[in-house]
C-alpha cells in the first residue's frame, strides 16, 4: 500500500485516497470546433508508461482536494506532489 | 497412553514437568509443553502422517518448521476446527486433536493409493488434459478429485474465535529473531529508534534453538536470553513472538500475523485468537534465515526421509529421536554437524553418505571418531519400506555425476536424513521487489539490488557462518537505524563465533539412479506430488517458461508454495534444457509467506461492522410497522409493507393502487441532496447538467440529466433554484457520493475561477413523499401555513412553511405521475413528520409505500433510473430524452452526442414492452431477440431493464433497451428463457397518462 504526501494533510495510507488516471489533460478550449478525432484523443487516450507518470489524486477520506502525483509505475516512488494548477517541479531522473 | 518411546532421557527445551495428553487420528498419546505436534508424534514413534496429494503415497514428517510440505493436519473440531495446519508449527496442548488429511477411509489403508499404481495414467498436465471437456463435468470431476485430494474440510459452524487488527509505525521493523535478528534489533534498539522485532517461534533465537553452537565461548543460548532480556528492557522495542511476516508491500508496508492464542487449549475470553499487525516501517531489516533442501533422488519421500537440519532439531530442541539407525546423505557440510549434533543428542547415525568425493577435514574425521561409516562419492540410488523407510542402496556416482556405476551396498536403517545445501528465504526480500543474484557456489539466490529500504542479514543474505550472520546483524541494525534517523550511542560489535572452514557443496539436482522408468520417482515437489519426470515431461513438451512449467506441473503450487522444492525443480529444468539456472529466472514470490486465516484478514470487521448501516430517521416506524427492507447501498429502505397473510405482490398491487386512487406515502430520506451556493452556482449547473438553468426562478424546479463528457447519463435528478445564487440539487439515492465527487473534480480541477461552494446535506433533511389525488387533502389536513391552491402551489415549484408545525421544504414534484408533495423537514423532526401525515392521512386511506411499488409506480411512466435503465453505454437521445439536452449552450458530455458513434440510429434505445400474455413477466435482463432460432447463434438486439406487473394496467410491463428501438413500435419481437419464448410487442417507454395531467392537477 502506497503512502501518498497529501499536500494539504501530509503523509496518508494509500486507503484514503481516491485515483484520478492521467494529470495535464487539457480539455478542448472549443469542444465544438474539436474535431471528432481530436475530441475521442481527449477522451479515451491516455499514456501508460513503464516509469515516471504523472497523475492525479484526491484525498477522498480526507481533505478531499486534488492534486497532482508523479509516481514511478515501476518502483512506486512517489517522486513529488503538487498542487492543482501548479507546473509540474522539475524532478531529477 | 504410550511411553514416548522415543523420548530422550535428558535434554531439549521442554517442560518434563507438564505432560500433555493429544489425539491424533483418534488415538490418544503424549507429549510435553514445548513440543509441537510434529515433536510429540516423533517421541511416539510416529512418522507415517499423511497421504500425499496425487498419488496418495504415504508420507512422514520431513521438515521441523514452515516449510513443511507432508505433516499437514486438520486442527480442532467444531467451529473452532481448522485445515491445512503444518504440524512442524502446531504448538502442543492439553487435550489437542489432530487428524491427518488427504487420506480416505483411514491414513494406513488408503483407497486413493491405487493412483500410485496407475503412476503412468496421471503425468504433468493430466488434469488440464483428461478434465477439460466437456465444461459441465468439471464440476463433478472437480468434486471427486477435492475428495481424493483431501484438503482438509472448511469448518461448518461459524467461527466462534474473535481476531484483531493493529496498525503500528516504526523506525525498524526487523523480521526473523535468530542470530542476524536478534543483532541487528540490539544495534538499532541501542540508538533509541523504535524497534519491532517479530519471530515466527515460540521463542527467539532461530536456528539456535535447534544446534549446539556456540558464541563468545558459551553457549548461543546464553548469549540469546542475554539479548532478549536487554532487548526487553528497551522502552521503545516491542517483541512479537509467534508472529509471521508474511507480507512485504510498497513503500515499507508489512503484514504480520501473530497467533495469540492459537497454542492455548483454553484462549482467555479478553485475548483474540489471532492478530493482524500492519506496520509502517521507516526501515526493515530482513533476517528470514534459510530453508534446507532436499535431495532429489529416487523415492525419496518414504516416511522416515527427513531433512538432517529438522532431526537435528527433533533431537535437540524436542528432545525425540526420529530413529534408531540413522543414515545421513548429503551434498554439503551441515548434515555433518547435524550428524554429530544428533549422536551428541543419543541418536546413533550409522552411515554418511556424501555425494562429494572422499570427505576430509575436521567434521569428517569427527564424524569419523564416533563410528560413522562415511561412503564419499556416492549416491542413494533406492530405498525401502512402505509406510517407514527399511533401507537405503547406494553406488558410486560417475566423475560427471550424471549416472552410478558398481555395486550395490544395501544398509539398513529407520530414518535417512538428507541435505541438498541451503536456499536463503528471499521471500520477503523478493515481495519488496528486490533483485536476486544466483549464488552458483551454493546453488541459491540470495539478495541482490533493494527496492525499497530494506537491509538483509544473515544466512538469508548468504551469510553462511554464524560469525558472520552475527556481524551482518550489526551491520544492518546499525545501517537501519541511521537510516531512520538515530545514531548508536556506542558501536556495537559482534561478538565472536566459531568460523570454521567449509567445503563447498556439490549440486546435484537430480541424484542419478541405476533404475529409470515411470515407476521411478524422484519427488521435487512432495506436497503436490511432482517428479523430475514430470518435470522433464514439461519441457519435451516445449514449455520453456520457469511460470508455465510451474503451472503444468503444478510444482511450487500447493499450500507450502514450493519452500522445499522451487529451486531443486529450476535446477532439474535447467539440466533438461541445458539451461543456465538463473537465465530461467525464478518463479514469482507473492504473499502471502505461509497461509492466512480468513478472520485475521477480517479481523472485528464483520457483522454490523463489515459496512455501515445507514437508517433513516423514519426507521423505526418502518420496523414497528413490519415493514421488509431491501439494501439500497448503504441505506435500509423499506421494499414492502406486507398485511398478514400478504404475499409480495398482493402488497405492492395494493401500494399502487393506493398511490394511483387515494394517496400513498413514500419515506424518501435516502435521496442524495447538495447544497450549492456562490455566485457561480448557476453556471456550475449549466455546465453540468444538459438543460439550461440561467432562466429558472427562484423557489422553482427542475428534472436535469448529468453526463460524463463520453456523453452517457450518469445522473438524473431534480434540482431546485432557493435564491438566485442558492439551489437544492438531488441525485440517485446510490449516486450522491459519487455526484458530489463529480462536481467537486470539475470545480477543483477545470474550473477552479467558479465561486461555488458544496455540501452533501443528505443526512440534513428528511423527506416524506405524499403521492396520489388525495395527496393536497392530506397536507391540508396535517396542518400547514402553505396556500396549497394549484395556482398558488403549482407543479415544479417549492415553498417554504411549516407542516405539522414543523419547519418545512415542500417540493411539488413528482417520480409517481401523481399529485406529490415532497416534505423536507430537519431530519430530527422526521419521525414526528412521519407520524403526524399518517395520522392526518387516515380518513383518506393513506398508505405507506416502499420501494418495489415505486419502481412500479415509475415505470409505468417509463421514468428510469439511472443504473438500470442505463449502464454507462446509454445517452439522453437513446433514452428518447432529447427535449433536455439543450442546442444553445455547451455543457459536459455534449461534443460527445455529436460523434459518429453516438449518432448511430442502430444504437440499442429505450423501450416499452408489452408481452403477448399479460400475466408474463419478463426477468430483467432477459436477451431480446428478432426471431427464436432452434439453435444459438440469434442476434441479440436488446435486453430487458425493467419488468414488473402493473395493477394499474392490469397486466405486465417492461421496459427495453432495443437496437433501432423507437423504428420498431408495433413490432413483435421474442425472448427466450429457458424452455419457452415469450413474444412481446414493442410499445412507447411510457405506459399510463401520457399528458402528464394527473401530476400536473
Ligand atoms: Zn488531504
Amino acid at each position: 500500500m502506497l503512502r501518498i504526501p497529501c499536500p494539504y494533510c501530509g503523509p496518508r495510507d494509500e486507503t484514503e485516497f481516491a485515483y484520478g488516471g492521467e494529470a495535464h489533460i487539457a480539455r478542448p478550449q472549443n469542444p465544438a470546433t474539436t474535431t471528432d478525432a481530436d475530441w475521442a484523443d481527449f477522451l479515451f487516450m491516455r499514456k501508460n508508461p513503464k516509469g515516471r507518470h504523472r497523475e492525479r489524486w484526491m484525498h477522498a477520506r480526507g481533505c478531499r482536494q486534488w492534486f497532482n502525483v508523479e509516481r514511478d509505475t515501476v518502483t512506486h516512488q512517489i517522486v513529488t506532489v503538487y498542487r492543482m494548477g501548479e507546473p509540474p517541479p522539475e524532478t531529477p531522473r | 497412553m504410550s511411553t514416548q518411546p522415543f523420548r530422550l532421557p535428558r535434554g531439549g527445551r521442554i517442560d518434563r514437568a507438564r505432560p500433555h495428553r493429544f489425539i491424533f487420528n483418534g488415538r490418544a498419546y503424549s507429549g510435553y509443553a514445548g513440543d509441537t505436534l510434529a515433536a510429540a508424534l516423533l517421541a511416539n514413534g510416529i512418522h507415517l502422517v499423511g497421504r500425499s496429494f496425487k498419488y496418495h503415497r504415504p508420507r512422514g514428517i520431513v521438515t521441523a518448521g514452515v516449510e513443511e510440505p507432508n505433516a499437514l493436519v486438520q486442527l480442532g473440531v467444531g467451529a473452532r476446527s481448522e485445515p491445512n495446519l503444518r504440524a512442524t508449527q502446531c504448538e502442543l496442548y492439553d487435550g489437542l486433536i489432530a487428524t491427518s488429511q488427504n487420506c480416505w477411509p483411514s491414513l494406513r489403508f488408503d483407497l486413493g493409493a491405487i493412483n500410485d499404481r496407475l503412476a503412468r495414467f496421471l503425468p504433468a498436465g493430466f488434469y488440464y488434459k483428461t478434465f477439460m471437456w466437456p465444461p459441465s463435468a468439471w464440476m463433478q470431476y472437480e468434486h471427486a478429485i477435492r475428495r481424493m485430494a483431501g484438503l482438509g474440510t472448511a469448518p461448518e459452524e461459524r467461527d466462534s474465535d474473535r481476531y484483531d487488527k493493529r496498525l503500528v509505525h516504526c523506525d525498524v521493523l526487523v523480521v526473523g529473531a535468530g542470530p542476524a535478528g536478534l543483532a541487528a534489533a540490539l544495534a538499532a534498539g541501542r540508538t533509541g529508534a523504535r524497534v519491532i522485532l517479530a519471530d515466527e517461534q515460540v521463542e527467539f533465537g532461530g536456528s539456535l534453538l535447534s544446534g549446539s553452537a556456540e558464541i563468545d565461548g558459551r553457549p548461543a543460548l546464553d548469549w540469546v536470553a542475554r539479548a532478549t532480556a536487554e532487548l526487553d528492557w528497551m522502552a521503545e522495542a516491542k517483541l512479537l513472538r509467534r508472529a509471521t511476516v508474511f507480507g512485504y508491500y510498497d513503500h515499507n508496508y508489512l503484514a504480520i500475523v501473530e497467533r495469540v492464542a492459537d497454542h492455548l487449549a483454553n484462549p482467555g475470553e479478553r485475548e483474540p485468537r489471532q492478530r493482524l499487525w500492519k506496520v509502517r516501517a521507516r526501515q526493515v531489516v530482513l533476517a528470514t534465515g534459510a530453508i534446507e533442501r532436499p535431495l532429489i533422488f529416487r523415492d525419496n519421500d518414504r516416511p522416515g526421509i527427513m531433512l538432517a537440519g529438522a532431526a537435528r532439531a527433533y533431537a535437540h530442541r524436542y528432545a525425540a529421536v526420529p530413529g534408531r539407525r540413522t543414515v545421513v546423505f548429503t551434498n554439503n557440510d551441515s548434515a555433518y554437524a547435524a550428524a554429530l549434533d544428533l549422536i551428541e543428542a543419543g541418536g546413533p547415525v550409522t552411515t554418511l553418505i556424501d555425494i562429494r568425493a572422499e570427505p576430509q577435514g575436521e567434521l569428517a574425521d569427527a564424524v569419523r571418531a564416533h563410528g560413522v561409516e562415511v561412503i564419499g562419492g556416492s549416491a542413494i540410488v533406492a530405498t525401502s519400506g512402505r509406510h517407514r523407510v527399511k533401507g537405503v542402496e547406494v553406488m558410486r556416482l560417475t566423475p560427471d555425476g550424471t549416472g552410478v556405476a558398481g555395486p550395490v551396498k544395501y544398509r539398513d536403517c529407520d530414518v535417512v536424513c538428507m541435505s541438498g545445501g541451503w536456499t536463503p528465504a528471499v521471500h520477503l526480500f523478493s515481495q519488496s521487489r528486490g533483485t536476486l543474484a544466483y549464488d552458483s557456489t551454493h546453488g541459491c539466490f540470495v539478495p541482490s539490488r533493494a527496492a525499497q529500504a530494506t537491509h538483509v542479514a544473515g544466512i538469508c543474505n548468504g551469510a553462511w557462518t554464524l560469525a558472520e550472520c552475527l556481524r551482518q546483524g550489526f551491520t544492518a541494525g546499525t545501517a537501519a537505524a541511521r537510516a531512520a534517523g538515530f545514531v548508536e550511542v556506542a558501536a556495537a560489535a559482534a561478538p565472536p563465533a566459531p568460523e570454521p572452514t567449509a567445503t563447498p557443496p556439490r549440486i546435484l539436482w537430480a541424484v542419478p539412479s541405476d533404475r529409470a522408468g515411470t515407476t521411478s520417482k524422484h519427488f521435487v515437489d512432495f506436497q503436490n506430488d511432482v517428479t523430475v519426470a514430470d518435470i522433464q515431461l514439461a519441457a519435451r513438451e516445449g514449455y520453456r517458461s520457469v511460470e508455465h512449467v510451474k503451472r503444468y506441473t503444478t510444482s511450487g503450487m500447493g499450500t507450502d508454495q514450493g519452500k522445499l522444492g522451487n529451486i531443486p525443480a529450476l535446477g532439474v529444468l535447467s539440466d533438461v534444457l541445458a539451461a543456465d539456472l538463473p537465465s530461467l529466472g525464478t518463479t514469482t514470490f507473492r504473499p502471502p509467506y505461509t497461509p492466512v486465516s480468513f478472520g485475521a484478514l477480517t479481523g472485528r470487521d464483520i457483522d454490523a461492522l463489515a459496512d455501515p448501516i445507514r437508517v433513516t430517521p423514519m426507521h423505526d416506524w418502518h420496523v414497528a410497522n413490519g415493514a421488509i427492507f431491501e439494501d439500497v447501498g448503504q441505506w435500509k429502505r423499506p421494499h414492502f409493507y406486507p398485511r398478514a397473510g400478504e404475499t409480495m405482490r398482493a402488497a405492492v398491487d395494493r401500494e399502487v393502487t393506493a398511490a394511483r386512487t387515494a394517496v400513498g406515502i413514500l419515506d424518501a430520506s435516502t435521496l442524495g441532496k447538495i447544497d450549492i451556493q456562490g455566485p457561480d452556482a448557476v453556471t456550475l449547473l449549466n455546465r453540468i447538467y444538459t438543460n439550461g438553468w440561467t432562466t429558472l426562478e427562484a423557489a422553482r424546479c427542475r428534472y436535469g440529466l448529468m453526463l460524463k463528457d463520453d456523453g452517457m447519463v450518469i445522473d438524473d435528478g431534480v434540482t431546485t433554484r432557493l435564491a438566485p445564487d442558492h439551489f437544492h440539487m438531488t441525485t440517485t439515492t446510490g449516486n450522491a457520493a459519487r455526484v458530489l465527487g463529480w462536481l467537486e473534480e470539475w470545480v477543483q480541477t477545470e474550473w477552479p475561477d467558479l465561486r461555488v461552494y458544496m455540501a452533501s446535506v443528505t443526512e440534513q433533511w428528511a423527506v416524506a413523499t405524499l403521492s396520489g389525488p388525495r395527496a393536497r387533502d392530506v397536507l391540508a389536513a396535517a396542518g400547514t401555513d402553505l396556500d396549497l391552491a394549484p395556482t398558488a402551489f403549482p407543479s415544479q415549484s417549492m415553498r417554504q412553511g411549516a407542516v405539522a408545525g414543523m419547519p418545512a421544504r415542500v417540493f411539488r414534484v413528482s417520480f409517481t405521475g401523481e399529485l406529490s408533495y415532497e416534505v423536507n423537514v430537519p431530519a430530527r423532526c422526521g419521525g414526528a413528520l412521519w407520524e403526524a401525515l399518517i395520522a392526518a392521512g387516515a380518513p383518506f386511506g393513506i398508505t405507506p409505500y416502499g420501494t418495489e411499488a415505486m419502481h412500479v409506480l415509475r415505470a409505468e411512466k417509463g421514468f428510469i433510473i439511472v443504473g438500470q435503465e442505463t449502464d454507462g453505454t446509454v445517452t439522453p437521445l437513446d433514452l428518447g430524452l432529447d427535449r433536455l439536452v439543450s442546442k444553445t449552450k455547451d455543457f459536459i458530455g455534449k461534443r460527445a452526442l455529436l460523434r459518429p458513434d453516438t449518432q448511430r440510429s442502430d444504437r440499442k434505445q429505450l423501450v416499452g414492452l408489452l408481452t403477448e400474455d399479460p400475466n408474463e413477466v419478463l426477468p430483467e435482463g432477459a436477451q431480446i431477440v428478432v426471431e427464436r432460432r432452434p439453435e444459438p447463434p440469434m442476434p441479440m438486439i436488446g435486453h430487458v431493464t425493467s419488468s414488473y406487473f402493473s395493477p394499474t394496467l392490469g397486466r405486465s410491463i417492461a421496459l427495453a433497451l432495443i437496437v433501432g428501438g423507437r423504428a420498431r413500435h408495433g413490432e413483435t419481437l421474442c425472448v427466450p428463457l429457458l424452455g419457452k419464448t415469450v413474444k412481446v410487442e414493442v410499445a412507447e417507454s411510457c405506459f399510463y397518462d401520457r399528458d402528464g395531467a394527473r401530476a400536473n392537477g
